[in-house]
């Protein structure tokens, strides 16, 4: 079967790109699966998403990704993150006091939407590393 | 000593610590040239995918109407983002791309528009400041190493202005480009309104496919556009950066070969300085001890 060439890039810097069997991504729209042979497609992420690589062999890749887009042709898939971060390279203990600090000044300030999203990062960012929240 | 001697020592220690500072500021700045270059590179892929992302939009909707592409009827006021370094020692680069922002300012106003400068780096905003002259915005402490942040922060106000009623109709950046070690050139580029191409020449990798958009096309454009403009702002500061260390370096070099070329004609007038003493002194040496034996043999 065809594979997805993949490429998870930031504007800083190159995060991941391989070859993978499926790649579920959250848009504003809600969760999108795509498989080889996925028809074009150009969505807008959600703030404080987790993007999930399926690469079969059980070796699965998973980033916390903020913002940004993803786009499907002709099998290659390009994720352009405002920022992103891989499972394997979050720091769990400073995302959950990252994730603390945010919720207390949610608590003290209910309209806080910069603390809000700062709380959604974090989340991504725990969730991506395999963390329960 | 002679006094000619000591003056000469003094400026020679002088012209030694000041090729010690600028030798040590060459080097500082050719290794950064490369972090530099390397972070230019690492941006590369996320340029290419987002201007990719950009062109697929646009061709697919055949009604392009985004406030972002569409040139106003009557534009009034233009902002100009002017990219120079916060420090100096880096020879003519800020002086470079003050003068053609200058020239291009006087090119606005040609066309009878406002002219308002958004100004990044110390130096630049420096100059305005003694000038008199009121800028929309400035910032500054990040010229020799900027993030993405810095960028989005930038992007934020040049997009929140042009959106604005009152604000700026045009978007124009001079940046110096980073073309190779020892090339650097001042570039002036319009951003805003993005320039809709009309082709029929194919784009690189094939014709683009007809994308299915989530949620809408629209939509996706609204997110896209300022994102395209950050990350061209983004490029921007990252290709500045690396032309300052650039041409901070040549200058350091050309300062430290002057050092020592000064140092080098010193070291001569001051040995030439000392052999006269030298001579003199034995002459005088000589004359008295004559003047001596001549006095003793009149005695006798």
């Amino acid at each position: 079967m065809a594979k997805l060439r993949i490429g998870v890039v930031s504007p800083e810097r190159e995060i991941w790109s391989g070859e993978a069997d499926m790649v579920i991504a959250k848009t504003v729209d809600g969760e999108i699966g795509i498989m080889p042979n996925h028809a074009p497609v150009l969505g807008v992420l959600v703030e404080g998403g987790v993007l999930r690589v399926k690469r079969g062999d059980g070796d699965d890749i998973v980033a916390a990704v903020h913002g940004g887009f993803i786009s499907v042709a002709d099998n290659d898939v390009s994720v352009l993150a405002e920022s992103a971060e891989l499972g394997s390279e979050v720091d769990v203990a400073a995302a959950r006091d990252a994730l603390q600090r945010a919720l207390s000044s949610v608590e003290a300030d209910g309209d806080d939407s910069e603390a809000q999203a700062e709380a959604k990062r974090a989340r991504a960012r725990l969730r991506a590393a395999g963390q329960e929240v | 000593m002679g006094a000619q001697l000591r003056l000469l020592r003094r400026r020679i220690r002088s012209v030694k610590s000041t090729a010690k500072i600028t030798r040590a500021q060459e080097l500082i700045a050719s290794s950064r040239i490369i972090k530099a270059q390397q972070r230019m590179e690492a941006a590369v892929p996320y340029e290419r995918e987002i201007t990719r992302a950009v062109s697929a939009v646009l061709s697919n909707s055949s009604d392009v109407d985004h406030l972002l592409t569409v040139a106003k009827e009557r534009p009034a006021s233009a902002g100009v983002l002017i990219v120079t370094s916060d420090r100096g020692f880096a020879g003519g680069f800020n002086a470079n791309v003050l003068r053609e922002a200058e020239a291009l300012g006087g090119h606005l106003r040609g066309r009878g528009l406002e002219v308002r400068p958004f100004v990044v780096g110390r130096k630049g905003i420096g100059w305005h400041r003694f000038r008199g002259r009121e800028m929309s915005g400035e910032w500054s402490g990040f010229s020799d190493n900027p993030l993405y942040a810095h960028a989005k922060e930038i992007g934020d106000a040049l997009v929140g202005s042009f959106s604005d009623d009152n604000g700026i109709d045009e978007i124009h950046v001079v940046y110096t480009e980073f073309v190779s070690m020892l090339t650097q050139q001042v570039q002036v580029k319009r951003v805003l309104p993005l320039e809709v191409e009309e082709t029929t020449e194919q784009p690189p990798g094939g014709p683009l496919p007809y994308y299915e958009f989530e949620p809408t096309a629209g939509e996706v454009l609204n997110q896209l556009l300022p994102r395209y403009i950050e990350s061209r702002i983004y490029n921007a500061l990252l290709q500045s950066a690396a032309s300052e260390h650039a041409s901070r370096r040549r200058a350091m070099k050309s300062a430290t070969d002057n050092a020592n070329e000064l140092i080098r004609t010193f070291t001569q007038q001051m040995n030439q300085a000392r052999q006269a003493e030298i001579t003199q002194e034995i002459s005088e040496i000589v004359g008295g001890a004559n003047a001596l034996a001549d006095a003793s043999a009149g005695k006798e």
